[in-house]
Parts: C-alpha cells; structure tokens; sequence
C-alpha cells in the first residue's frame, strides 16, 4: 500500500427520507469508491417490524432497493461500493430484493453482503434472564415498566462485521441497526487495514462519519451565512478523501452547488454533540477537542490530530414501545383579534369534544398559537396584534377514539366559532401512534453479528 | 462597547439529544471565542432560553474549534417522537441563541467586520 493511496468515501442519504438526487448524483458528477446511506431513524424500526409482522419478507427500506435500481449500473462501472443500514429489521429479505434488482438489470458478480445480530427483539427475555437490565439510560426507569408495549429492540453495532463483509468481496454490504459513522469506518478499516485497537484512527473514521452523516449539512445547507451559498439547488454532497494516517478532506465534487470551509465544517461537528470529550461509539470514544481544522483551498477542509481512547465494555441499544397516541391539527385565523380568537377556538374545540361523554384532562392538551413566535419564545419580541396566526390543537391520549372526535370537530370550527377562519386544506387531522423510545445499553460479550456475503 | 446580536459574531447549529437539544456557537474569531468562554455562561443561556428550556443547562468548551456546547434539558415539550411542538428538534434553537444581544468591546466588532 502506497502512502499516498486516497480513499473517497460519499454520503448520499443523511436521513430516512433525504433527496433522491443526492446518490444519483453522487455516482455521476466525479470521482468515488464508497457510497454510503443512512436509512434509519428511531421510529423506523419501529415501523419496519410492524411491516415484516404483517409480511415476513418486508421490514427495510425499499426506497433503498429502488435507489439501487438506478445506480447500480453505474457502480458497477466505477468499482463504487455501496454500504447502508437499509436492513432495517429484515437485512436478508433487503438482500434478496436487491439480488433480484442484480438480475432485472443483467449484472454479472455482483456481491451482496448482509450484517445481522443487532435485532435482539426475539432475545429480550433471555438477555434479562442473563443480567441485562436494560434501564433506561435518560431516566433510569425500569424495563419492566413498558416490556409488554416493545415493538423493536436494536444494538447499534459497529464497523468490525462490516469491514468483514468488505473484506469478502462484498460489492453491496447492508446491515441492521449500525451507527452512522461505522459505515464510514468499516471502509477505513477495510483499504487501509487499520488495526481494530488503533483507537486515533479509528476515532479519525467516527468523526469523519460524524461530518458525513447529515449529507449536505456539511457542504452550505443549514448554515448561518447562506446568502455565500451558491446555487443550493444543485448543493454538492459532501465527499472525504481519507489517507492511512487518519487525516482527510472534506469536499464536493467539482462543479456542484454549496460550499465547504471551516465554518460549514464546524457546524457539522456541532450537531447533536454532547460531551465533546467523551464522545461514544461501538468502535471507540472519540476526543471531538483534539480536531484540528485547516483551509485546503476552494471547498477544502482538511481534518487532523483527531484521538481516540478504547470503546466502553457496552453498545447502545435502541428500543422502541408503542406509547399511546397523538393528533395535532391546525386551522389559521385571521385578524382583527386574530391570537384571541385562535384562543377561543382551541377552548371551543375543547369544550365540544367533552360534550360527546368525555373530556380530554387539561395536561394532555396542546395548544400552539403559531405567528407568536413560539420558536423564540421569550426570545424576540412578539408582536402585538398578528395579522395571522396558525392554531396548531391537538392532545395526546390512550384512546385512540377521544382523539379522532377532536380530528372531526376541527373543521366545524369554521362555521360554528368566531370569524376569519381558513386553512383546512390539509384536511382532517388523525390520530398516530406515538413511537416511545427507549435507550439502555448491553454488555458487548451478548451480542453476536453475522456476515453473509453472496455472488448473484 | 456596542450592542449585538451574537449572530453577527458567531454561527450555530442545534438539534436534538433526547427530551432536549444541544446548541453549538463558533465564534467568528480567537477573540470572540475568549470574549464568549467568558461571558456567555450557563446562567445567561438558561436565563434566555428561559420559557423554552426547563431543565438545566450545560456548557462544553472546544477551544480547537473555537466553540462551546450548550446541552439544554428538558426543552422540546417532550422530546423525540412524543412532543406536539413545531420545532420538535430544536432545530432553530441555534437562531434563537444567536438572538442574544451582548455588550461587545468595539476592539472585538472591527475584527468581524
């Protein structure tokens, strides 16, 4: 290995639901060896074992495979490797969807390499039984407390199975639950062949994947200065060059909209940041203080002195109970009077919905003048009399029906409350399940990954 | 010694950590990164945020960044996937952070500007 070998590593997707364009893109407009997408989100889980419980060969992200559909050709072309956690709770059912997209379009030794053992839903039992207490991590309240209400039960597993799957040829590697910046670590580990106790480099991939994870977060979008950002509709995803070392730069492919200096850069490391010291992952603990951050010209940052110390003896575990239910929805009035009317409307709404047996208890309503700065409450000054404000009503509630009484009762508000109310486009709000999530943690010795790599 | 918004001396970014949001402010440079690890306490966060955050406040510093971490409990009526709230996430606590005003020594301005 030369000393001078450059790994690109690109992320195309920075959230369930993130623009398409991005890792069409991303294999077009320049140069790449690692495509990596982030599928999932706390509630996903949740949602996806719903999906396989009522179809045993669903449970991951299709748009996933859809994606592949259109890109694959080209990766095959330019030797990009694809690596995400669309596996969601079923990786072999995602394996065989994509093995199947392979066929339709005619390529030859595609490798798919799936990463299992993060779903510990099934295990639950016996872990506890085994001395896995599963407290809650923000608030130490017992398991016990929502274990007949789990819907998912994920560990966020790290780079080692991935870079295994790498290292047996696989083209395509997707897996469960990972953390974001394992995907991008795994890689590292993989072209570099950096050792698993190499805990600075291994802390240089976390932050790294740490930059890369929110795709254009890093690049100008979301950032305080966006009068400099040029041409956001054709915003450039964020792509490393890593080298052996542990250092690298963040950049775009040339010719893309956006932008990338230390600014952009240090907005990233910022985001979702907590103790920058101790910043914990299932690879290693990353020191966020020891970044150093250097100009490397147009759209250049270069990335280095980063350390790391070991991981703790414990991955992460995410679960997921169902919590109740929530609605929220919303009607706009108009002045004169505009706020004391929305008020009333809200009191009104209250009233009707108590008049069908029974009411909604006051803590569990929700009441949002929206125009009176709520998002600065406090903050900015409000001013005194808007012209318009959005009534954003709703509660949360046990019963499912309470709720879908108060959905039906919205819209007469327009000929039956007081006057210069519109804005019902949106239509009838209705009740949705409220997702609880549930953070604890798991001795490493209980969990076991798989790595399946296959050649369609 | 002027009256600003901390906007025009710094940018930030917030999201989400649980039932409350973390605030990161970069100065826009070394001077201002000491004007604000001096001033810019957690008594003085929590005192802004005082109708939105109601847990406490925490302050992480990252001098290599030129940065400071604000963590702000108890700040999304809730959190994650429970609350009603329009900025659920606390995606805009950033700006609203940046809507402080401070007394800044003119000497600090004229180098940002």
């Amino acid at each position: 290995m030369s000393d001078d070998k450059k790994v690109l590593i690109a992320n195309g997707q920075g959230f369930w639901g993130d623009s398409l364009l991005g890792p069409l893109r991303l294999v077009e407009e320049g140069p790449l060896d690692y495509l990596t997408l982030d599928y999932l989100a706390e509630v996903t889980m949740s949602i996806m074992q719903k999906q396989k419980l009522r179809n045993p060969d669903a449970g991951y992200a299709t748009d996933f495979v859809d994606m592949l559909r259109q890109i694959l050709p080209r990766c095959k072309e330019k030797g990009i490797k694809v690596i995400a956690n669309a596996g969601g709770v079923n990786p072999k059912g995602c394996r065989d969807a994509i093995q199947q997209v392979v066929k339709e379009l005619g390529l030859k030794g595609v490798k798919v390499g799936i990463v299992e053992g993060d779903d510990i839903l099934d295990q639950l039992p016996e872990l506890m039984k085994s001395g896995e207490s599963f407290k809650n991590l923000d608030n130490g309240d017992d398991l016990s407390t929502i274990l007949d209400r789990i819907s998912s039960a994920n560990v966020y597993i790290g780079a080692k199975p991935i870079a295994d799957a790498l290292a047996q040829g696989a083209d395509i590697v997707v897996t469960g639950r990972a953390t974001d910046p394992s995907l991008v670590v795994a890689p590292l580990i993989h072209e570099f062949g950096w050792s698993l106790d190499d805990y600075d480099k291994l802390a240089a991939g976390t932050v790294m994947g740490h930059i890369l994870e929110c795709g254009p977060q890093c690049t100008g979008g979301n950032y305080n200065d966006w009068r400099k950002v040029p041409d956001f509709a054709r915003i450039g995803y964020p792509v490393v060059e890593a080298s052996a070392d542990g250092s690298f730069v963040v950049t775009k492919h040339e010719g893309t909209g956006g932008l990338v200096n230390i600014d952009t850069v240090t907005s990233q490391l910022l985001y979702e940041l907590g103790d920058p010291k101790n910043y914990l992952g299932p690879d290693c603990t990353s020191d966020f203080t020891t970044i150093q951050l250097d100009d490397d010209g147009k759209d250049r940052v270069r990335v280095s002195g980063i350390k790391g110390s070991a991981p703790t003896p414990t991955y992460k575990v995410s679960m997921s109970y169902a919590n109740g239910y929530k609605i929220v929805g919303q009607l706009t009035y108009t002045g004169p009077d505009a706020v004391e009317k929305a008020q009333l409307g809200a009191d009104i709404l209250f009233e009707r919905v108590g008049m069908y047996g029974k009411a909604i208890p006051e803590e569990d309503r929700f009441v949002e003048l929206f125009g009176t700065n709520v998002c600065y409450k406090g903050i900015v000054k409000q001013s005194e009399a808007p012209a318009e404000v959005m009534l954003r009503v709703g509660a949360k509630s046990n019963d499912k029906n309470l709720l879908n009484i108060l959905g039906r009762e919205l819209a007469p508000l327009i000929t039956s409350g007081p006057v210069g109310v519109t804005g019902f486009a949106a239509g009838r709000p209705r009740p949705t399940e409220i997702v609880g999530y549930w953070p604890a943690l798991i001795d490493k010795n209980k969990v076991t990954t798989t790595v399946i790599v296959e050649e369609v | 010694m002027a009256k600003v918004k901390l906007m025009d001396v710094a940018i930030a970014r917030s999201g989400d950590k649980g039932d409350g949001s973390n605030v990161g402010i970069k100065a826009r440079t070394p001077a201002i990164y000491e004007f604000l690890k001096e001033n810019l306490t957690t008594e003085r966060v929590k005192a802004h945020f005082s109708e939105i955050c109601f847990g406490d406040v925490e302050r992480y510093d990252l001098p290599n960044l030129q940065a400071l971490n604000f963590i702000l409990e108890d700040s999304l009526g809730g959190g994650g996937t429970e609350t009603l709230i329009m900025d659920a996430q606390g995606k805009v606590h950033s700006l609203a952070l940046l809507h402080m005003e401070m007394d800044i020594p003119d000497a600090l301005l004229a180098e940002v500007k």
